[in-house]
């Protein structure tokens, strides 16, 4: 993995409470068996229509948000299904930072391990930026992961908080497997002190 | 120091405790996997050159690409979607080459993944539990710490059967008193849910307690720890008591003779102390509770079954209000009208909420003698192979039939429309499954979340019914 210690860009509204991960890939997406190319299938259908042309007023079909990287959201982003690949879907649709006022604690762990940051700002915050990002789809943030915080166009800089774990793991493009990889002992250790109770080789 | 179930269980299983840097690491019990959520992390193991660490603490099962269409005249389910077999085929050979036991389509045991686990005994009562699959957290209807994972960890587990967690906070989940008759777990599970909104349980685990849990049987337990996650709850637990310990025994894989006696003194020791503290505590009274069903968009948009669609102009949050006009406008219901009498075209018995034995026994009692109403399709698919076989032993196909509905063979089937099973745009459904999200059951396609007797219901009339009006007296 890449380290990642900033991301600066556009921001694009999406103000819709509790956005499950089957809106952000349907299911029907995840008969694939590689991470590459569901970038086309984010928010498939809410971006396209039956036919498959492109809905106009969808926010992802608007021009003037064609290249912006930071998604805001309403509440509770990313609940529901434990896919992986919604954040392999976002990433992939360019998306490389989400705002809200909390994340589904599956789609959080899952987006962290693929360097998509959630940030979660409170609501004031994140009713600024989406009036900023309706009015003016310009208008560019700047996410610092060293020191946690997100600027506004203003100059203005509030704080989000983010695991130190998941940070130094970003921060310095570390894969976490490598840190559990790393405790063969311990795990030798426990594996040796409770004898386990179920095989799933015994009957099979 | 008391401690709760959930402690109980993290603490017996920490490799290494939880640091200013660094999250616990977890010792993982069992490890479930299928073919939509483990490629890539097979991927991931061959590009490192990595074995997988404890195949003996894994098991695969096909569930959810899976066609739950009849078998042909080889006794094989045939599979017509490309990619689906493309995805079956590499789960086959990624569990052969790394040496891990697989319930392949259509033979004895196969199975929604939730489903065989606890009825092959897999599941027991203390122990760690994850799928790449975020109903893992039915397990914990056994007092099972078990919840659902991303693909990236599915990779760290296979490696090295553990995982780096912070640990949750703990919420009491109390339902007080005796359900009146009618009234099912999934009622239950539906009124916490529309109490508490799909995020109210993010960041918790949920321990289940109260008379009304502790009457409910084990397949009732697991309807309501499966939609823990609907909450946003990523685990839900119930004590372990004698009803876990009937349902355990004899199984496969659970323990027999002295080990028996050994585990059962172990179980024991798993209730939550008294004086034990949670973080929050819900309360409900069952009394109170009739049957439920959602009328929006998530599970967190319920509401007793005799109630009127809730109205946005009532509602002071503007993100609130917004997000229930968006779900009217896709369901569409206007504010203030009354489901009873809401017209259906599809209904759906199964999932891995609501197609154990005790499911389909409750479906086809409500539904002997009577039919499914002209112009609905109403399928039935059982959660297993041994559901299915069990089932059919029973008779209970043959009523199923009789009524009109559809028997298939064993999947996820319609819950997640990936596998050929789907409703067309516009459609209405009362599903017993677990998620009515836009298109969960098929693009465009519209969704009311009830239990089996109010899908029964629907299916008889044809329209949103209530099932006391229909009761039968067995079924006390």
């Amino acid at each position: 993995m890449e380290p990642l210690t900033s991301v600066s860009g556009r921001i694009m509204p999406l103000p819709i409470n509790d956005i499950d991960t089957d809106q952000i890939i349907p299911a029907r997406y995840l008969k694939t068996t590689d991470k590459d190319g569901l970038g086309k299938a984010a928010f498939y259908d809410w971006r396209y229509a039956g036919d498959g042309s492109p809905k106009p007023d969808f926010v992802l079909n608007r021009p003037e948000y064609q290249g912006a990287s930071v998604l805001i959201a309403g509440n509770n982003f990313g609940c529901g299904s434990s896919r992986e690949h919604a954040p392999w879907a976002l990433l992939g649709a360019g998306i490389q930072a989400v705002v809200s006022t909390y994340f589904a604690d599956i789609f959080r762990n899952n987006a962290l391990k693929n360097g998509l940051l959630p940030i979660i700002v409170d609501v004031a915050t994140q009713q600024q930026l989406l009036s900023l990002a309706q009015e003016d789809p310009a208008t560019s943030v700047t996410i610092d992961l060293a020191t946690q915080t997100l600027t506004l166009p203003d100059g203005r800089t509030v704080t989000f908080p983010i695991d130190p774990f998941s940070k130094y793991c970003l921060l310095n493009g570390v894969d976490q497997l490598g840190f559990l990889l790393g405790l063969e002992q311990d795990i030798g250790a426990y594996e040796a002190a409770h004898a386990p109770r179920v095989l799933t080789t015994a009957h099979a | 120091m008391p401690q709760t179930l959930f402690e109980k269980v993290w603490n017996n299983h920490i490799v290494k405790p939880q640091t200013a840097d660094t999250p616990a690491v977890l010792y993982i019990d069992l490890h479930l996997v299928h073919e939509v959520t483990s490629p890539q992390a097979f991927t991931l193991l061959r590009e490192k050159g990595l074995h997988v660490r404890r195949p003996d603490k894994t098991l695969g099962t096909m569930d959810h690409s899976t066609p739950t269409t009849p078998r042909n005249a080889l006794g094989i389910i045939p599979v017509t979607d490309s990619q689906a077999q493309k995805q079956l085929d590499q789960f086959t050979r990624n569990c052969q080459d790394y040496g891990i036991p697989l319930y392949a389509l259509g033979t004895a045991n196969q199975g929604i993944v939730h489903v065989i686990g606890p009825e092959q005994g897999l599941t027991q009562p203390g122990m760690t539990i994850v799928c790449g699959d975020s109903h893992t957290s039915t397990h914990g209807a056994f007092g099972a710490l078990a919840f659902g994972i991303g693909t990236s960890e599915v990779g760290h587990v296979l490696a090295t059967q553990t995982l780096m967690q912070y640990r949750p906070k703990t919420m009491a989940v109390r339902v007080d008193g005796r359900l009146a008759a009618g009234v099912v777990a999934k009622d239950i599970i539906l009124a916490i849910i529309a109490k508490i909104g799909v995020g109210g349980g993010t960041g918790y685990v949920f321990e289940y307690m109260g008379e009304a849990i502790r009457s409910l049987s084990m397949e009732g337990r697991m309807t309501i720890c499966n939609m823990s996650i609907e909450g946003g709850a990523r685990a839900g637990m119930v004590a372990p008591d004698d009803t876990t310990f009937e349902y355990v025994a004899g199984r496969p894989y659970a323990p027999a003779g002295e080990a028996w006696e050994e585990a059962l003194a172990a179980w024991r020791n798993l209730p939550t102390d008294d004086g034990a503290t949670f973080d929050d505590e819900v309360v409900l009274h069952a009394s109170d509770l009739i049957p439920m069903i959602t009328y929006g968009t998530n599970p967190g948009m319920g509401m007793p079954i005799t109630g009127r669609v809730p109205d946005p102009a009532q509602l002071g949050d503007v993100s609130e209000k917004m997000a229930l006009d968006k779900a009217l406008t896709y369901m569409g219901l206007q504010p203030n009208q009354p489901l009873l009498g809401q017209k259906v075209d599809v209904v759906f018995v199964g999932s891995c909420t609501n197609s154990r034995i005790s499911d389909l026994r409750l479906a086809a009692s409500m539904i002997k003698g009577r039919k499914v109403a002209e112009g609905v399709r109403m399928m039935v698919v059982p959660g297993s192979q041994q559901v299915k076989k069990q089932a059919e032993a029973e008779g209970l196909h043959d009523i199923f039939r009789a009524a009109g509905a559809d028997w298939r063979e064993a999947g996820c089937s319609m819950c997640i429309a990936m596998n050929g099973d789907q409703l067309e745009p516009g459609q209405y459904a009362v599903s017993t499954s677990n998620r009515n999200f836009e298109g969960r059951q098929g693009k465009g396609g519209r969704t009311f979340l009830a239990s089996p007797l109010t899908a029964v219901a629907a299916a008889v009339n044809g329209r949103i019914t209530d099932p006391r009006d229909m009761f039968v007296p067995e079924m006390a």
